[in-house]
């Protein structure tokens, strides 16, 4: 408190150089996009009318904001986080009597004058507030069940919405909140856990029903050879292997197909099926009503197939600033969004991706570093909220361009062109830095 | 505590790594090793436009152009880009209407997209081209692009020069790596294919940026990988194209064909494929209809029957058991042999002659003494020497191979024939191993088993007037620039006979051949003031076992003491060889050597033969039953159009159907003329109008 008098006082200025860096290299990318050798650029620079100065313009009210915020007493955000985050719920809730459809999802709300507020994104920063308040309080002891659900249901209740708002892409990023709650105490085996039932879900997927099952079968009872000597001592562990077999073979017979079938959408379903090069049969799909939907011909094999073209054309070296040819070319779709890392690959190659990527996993350890240095639990909470935040977005968001990931249309943070996402990671951000500038101080 | 997590921060930063690593290892895959992406990469973005050069000309031996190039120009529309343009000016330029106009529109979009230019109106006319191009301006989105064309000014050569076509899948894999792609043209017959390497010239490459709906965004790295197409070379031929035209004059309503050749350089100087076609049928907008109907012609124009077609060489032959029978001494020049009617050495009475009497070598030549050549033949085969008829036709054939006979003689057109001398294998398969010469004796008039070419006859004339030697028959003599494959290498080396053939025996044959024009079988053909030799030939011919009229062979060289051209003309079923073959033979003979016909009575031969009609009665048939058809056919159309018409009459809407009534028999040019006036006028309508309103 007695540094209140230098705002500047405390500021981990390397995450702000990293962030700028990371700013600068978005609007670059955008210019990319935009840029036509026979328009005069500087004049549709001014004139505003491109997404990179709209970019930039709302590079200059992330600049206010996050000064704002820098300004800010630390207090403010403990002292707020579970009044934000009921705002933040209630907001979500309100999307379905007044929300704005887009794009086929009922999650914004229009703020008039053309702007429109999407909730869940900016729940993200409440939820890392309140989870980091839950966890901060001195009468949680993380290591109790009862707490662990709690965390849970703060970090999953978001989620649950977003995905009844049609937003799946904006809900898995809630389940990055499993990495804090790893860090502060989660059980090990629940991730061990979900990464074994990814692992089964993509095996239905690629691997033949009855022969999986048989595979399955074998693995069991190869485990149970292995461990009779345990199993004659001790009968529980036979019981333990049958029910995770029968769990198995149960989730790649049944639950699988009824998800997709009956849960999934049929587009959602062929974009999960066709990133492990399979059709799927939409026929199948629950949602399909045979009147409206047309039969879906590969639409995002498409993008996939482009934005993967788009990348490898880079090659080592890349084609170089304003020369990537499919950039020129406007093959990628959603290039200047969801698709932004594409331009990079084409323009720079490897060695750019692989410094960018590399500028990325440097934000992501310093991010750590501060965080493993607060005194108090609410900022290192929070900081890891941020850090598990920005690397989901970024794992998914490049993966799915590279073709490691279905398409799910999340941004890639402070890249993607967009005013509420470069908010919302601002705001994360700053917020960090603000409490890390006051990490001396034991918030609660 | 402290130190449990701690180490759970470790695990999230390796679990970060991990993914960053597999990610990089994703990137090394798309960006480093796997050049599908690029090339993907490369087909999305980068046009290549494939620059043609000019294919080269060829010229006959006085450096005239046997065909040209001819630039056409092709209009081409983008249709997005027709914003604010005049259509009815440009309908009435093209006479059309707007109603089509529109029409085409539709499919061009449907076809090619709205965005990417497509040929609205292809292979413009000269005036039409001439009339579009001042006004082009008035409309955009249309422009007028070119199109290169082959055209044949003297209208003559269609066998020898071939057709250039569009390539198919079967060429394409045939000629992998030569960088044709779909959509190119290639030589496909005649020279055009057999010279396709130096016709074609070298393409150019030209690179553009396009963008995702194929849009060219301007040229790729500033054009520094493009290349400029280099044209292709000149083909000099030894071609006259008086022969020529007059050769395919002569052949007009005939089956048949001709080749004469320079005795001194093996140059081809005409060869003619009758029935023929102009060849500039094939270039030009009805092209694909020209083809179907000659693909469909029963005279079977496409068969360049010089090479393609093999004959028995008839009488013609003679001329070659002779020279063999000299060689080998069965006769001398003094031998006499007498005919009363028939051979008598087998015993069956054929082969049958035509003169009784008794004849020398000069006369049994002159006079086609079938009993003379039999017994030669008889003799050849009998000698004691040989042992059996098998090897002493071994030994005949010895000879004869070196006269360029039973094998291609490697002319530099594509589908020549191998002819045939049969081989006593061939015998002991019917007559058993203990055949003997009078199973084959129609051999030895050139009748059975032997076949040749013409192209093979004109060689052996040529043989003769050298007294035994040729050069390979060949078309092309030099080629621009220097022959950089060595394709004329073989047409440079000298061929001789075997070397026991004396030239006293070629003295021997030529008297004899003399005579034939002299006082022989040929003596209507004799040329005034030149000494030819020639040798008829009268084909016994079958068709389905049903004997036709004879085929009539002559083959011929002049001057004697100087030979300037072989010629061996032949017309299928037109009887003797003196009465079709050899007039035909002289004529042009004396062309080639005068530069004109002299005299009223051969300028009279001359018009006797360009218009008789000598096509085989089994074609005439086959082409009146193929135009009933089509008659029948085109009076069903007729009558079909006739009912629609009146249906059009019947309806509400009375405007079109007159409309439509003017169009059908006016003649397009003319048509075009009366629509420009009617707009005209109507033009000058609206401007008073306007005026009219303005006053108001």
């Amino acid at each position: 408190m007695s540094n209140k008098s230098n705002v500047s006082q405390g500021v981990d200025w390397l995450l702000v150089l990293m962030y700028a860096l990371l700013l600068g290299t978005g609007l670059l990318c955008i210019f990319m996009v935009e840029y036509k050798p026979d328009t005069d650029w500087i004049a549709s620079f001014l004139g505003g009318k491109t997404n990179y100065s709209k970019q930039l313009i709302f590079v200059g009210i992330c600049a206010v904001v996050a000064t704002f915020i820098l300004l800010a007493d630390s207090k403010l955000f403990t002292a707020f986080a579970n009044l934000l985050y009921v705002f933040g719920i209630l907001l979500m809730i309100l999307t379905f009597f007044i929300g704005k459809n887009v794009n086929g999802s009922k999650s914004w709300i229009p703020l008039g004058g053309g702007f429109n507020l999407q909730p869940a994104e900016l729940c993200k920063i409440f939820t890392a507030l309140a989870l980091a308040k839950f966890l901060s309080m001195q009468e949680t002891d993380f290591t109790k069940f009862k707490s662990q659900l709690i965390g849970g249901a703060i970090a999953l209740a978001p989620a649950m919405l977003s995905i009844m708002q049609n937003e799946t892409g904006l809900a898995l990023v809630y389940f990055s909140f499993f990495i804090v709650m790893y860090r502060e105490g989660l059980p090990p085996g629940l991730l061990i856990i979900g990464f074994s039932f990814g692992v089964l879900v993509v095996a239905t997927l690629v691997v033949e029903p009855n022969l999986l099952a048989i595979i399955l079968s074998a693995i069991a009872v190869l485990i149970i050879y292995l461990l009779r000597r345990q199993i004659k001592r001790n009968k529980a562990g036979l019981y333990v292997i049958v029910a995770v077999w029968a769990v198995c073979v149960g989730v790649q017979r049944f639950a699988v197909p009824y998800i997709f079938n009956n849960v999934f959408k049929c587009y959602q379903s062929t974009r999960i099926y066709s990133m492990v090069g399979k059709d799927y049969d939409c026929s199948l799909n629950k949602h399909q009503s045979s009147k409206n939907d047309k039969p879906a011909k590969k639409p995002d094999d498409y993008n996939v197939r482009q934005s993967e073209i788009a990348i490898g054309s880079g090659g080592i070296l890349g084609n170089g600033f304003l020369k990537g040819t499919q950039t020129r070319g406007k093959f990628v779709p959603a290039q200047s969004t969801d698709f932004i890392f594409t331009s990079l690959g084409d323009a720079f190659g490897f060695a750019g991706c692989f410094l960018f990527l590399a500028l990325y996993l440097l934000m992501l350890f310093r991010i750590i570093r501060v965080a493993e240095r607060q005194r108090s639990v609410f900022s290192r909470v929070y900081a890891y909220s941020v850090a598990s935040i920005i690397f989901f977005h970024i794992t998914v968001n490049v993966c799915m361009t590279i073709g490691l990931f279905p398409i799910i249309g999340i941004p890639l943070p402070l890249i993607s062109y967009g005013g509420s996402s470069l908010l919302t990671f601002t705001i994360l951000i700053f917020i960090l830095i603000r409490l890390d500038a006051d990490r001396q101080m034991v918030l609660r | 505590m402290s130190v449990f997590n701690q180490s759970r921060s470790r695990v999230i930063q390796i679990i970060f790594l991990t993914v960053f690593i597999i990610i990089t290892v994703q990137l090394v895959h798309l960006q480093v090793f796997s050049s599908k992406y690029k090339m993907a990469a490369e087909s999305n973005a980068i046009f290549r436009k494939v620059v043609y050069p000019d294919r080269g000309i060829i010229f006959d031996r006085k450096r005239r152009a046997l065909l040209q190039n001819n630039i056409s120009f092709d209009l081409v529309v983008t249709p997005v880009e027709t914003k604010g343009l005049d259509t009815v000016a440009l309908c009435n330029l093209l006479g059309i209407d707007t109603a089509e106009y529109r029409k085409r529109i539709k499919e061009i979009i449907f076809k090619n997209t709205a965005v990417r230019p497509s040929t609205f109106e292809a292979l413009l006319s000269d005036e039409m081209y001439a009339r579009l191009n001042e006004n082009m301006y008035k409309f955009p989105g249309f422009i007028l692009t070119e199109r290169k064309a082959r055209t044949y000014p003297y209208n003559i050569g269609a066998n020898i020069l071939g057709y250039i076509d569009e390539v198919d899948t079967g060429f394409l894999r045939r000629h992998k790596d030569e960088g044709y792609e779909s959509g190119d043209y290639a030589g496909r017959t005649g020279l055009e294919r057999s010279y396709e390497k130096i016709l074609m010239g070298q393409r150019g490459v030209k690179r553009f940026i396009k963008d995702n709906k194929s849009r060219i965004q301007g040229s790729y790295e500033n054009g520094m990988y493009d290349t400029n197409a280099v044209a292709g070379k000149n083909l000099y031929t030894s071609i006259d194209v008086d022969l020529q035209a007059m050769g395919e004059k002569l052949m007009t309503n005939k089956v048949g064909a001709i080749v004469a050749i320079n005795p001194k350089t093996g140059g081809i100087l005409c060869m003619v494929s009758a029935p023929t076609y102009n060849p500039n049928y094939l270039t030009g907008s009805a092209r694909k209809k020209h083809w179907a109907d000659l693909a469909l012609d029963p005279r079977l124009p496409f068969n360049n029957r010089p090479l393609g077609n093999m004959y028995s060489p008839g009488s013609t032959f003679k001329t070659v058991s002779g020279i063999i029978g000299l060689t080998e001494g069965v006769i001398d020049e003094r031998t006499t042999i007498s005919c009363p009617g028939y051979f008598t050495g087998c015993g069956t009475g054929k082969p049958k002659c035509l003169d009784k009497g008794t004849f020398s070598f000069t006369s049994a030549i002159a006079h086609s003494d079938n009993t003379y050549f039999s017994t030669v033949y008889k003799r050849l085969l009998d000698q004691s020497k040989y042992g059996s008829a098998d090897s002493a036709l071994s030994a005949f054939n010895e000879y004869a191979y070196t006269f360029g006979l039973g094998h291609k003689l490697g002319v530099d057109l594509p589908s020549e024939k191998n002819g045939n001398l049969p081989v006593g294998k061939h015998y002991r398969k019917i007559f058993g191993p203990k055949w003997y010469s009078c199973n084959v004796i129609s051999n030895a008039i050139g009748q059975g088993e032997v076949q040749t070419t013409l192209l093979q006859l004109a060689n052996v004339m040529a043989i003769i007037s050298n007294k035994g030697w040729y050069y390979t028959p060949h078309i092309v003599d030099s080629i621009e620039g220097g022959d950089e494959y060595d394709m004329l290498a073989s047409y440079k080396t000298k061929h001789y006979t075997d070397k026991r053939i004396h030239d006293s025996i070629y003295d021997a044959v030529q008297d004899g051949m003399q005579a034939v024009v002299e006082y022989g079988t040929a003596v209507r053909s004799k040329i005034p003031g030149i000494i030819m030799c020639g040798k008829t030939g009268t084909v016994e011919n079958y068709d389905h076992g049903v004997k036709q009229q004879d085929h009539s062979f002559f083959g011929a060289f002049a001057p004697r003491d100087n030979p300037q051209i072989a010629i061996a003309v032949m017309c299928e079923n037109a009887g003797q060889g003196a009465w079709a073959a050899a007039p035909i033979a002289s004529l042009l003979v004396e062309k080639y050597l005068r530069d004109s016909i002299a005299g009223p009575e051969r300028q009279a031969m001359l018009k006797e033969f360009e218009n008789k009609n000598l096509i085989p009665l089994q074609m005439r048939l086959a082409m009146a039953t193929r135009d009933s058809i089509k008659q029948v056919k085109e009076a069903q159309k007729r009558l079909q159009e006739k009912i629609n018409k009146e249906a059009i009459d019947s309806t509400d809407d009375e405007e079109i159907a007159p409309e439509i009534k003017n169009t059908i028999p006016v003649k397009p040019v003319k048509d075009s003329s009366q629509k420009k006036k009617s707009t005209a006028v109507a033009a000058i309508l609206n401007d008073e109008e306007k005026k009219k309103k303005q006053k108001a």
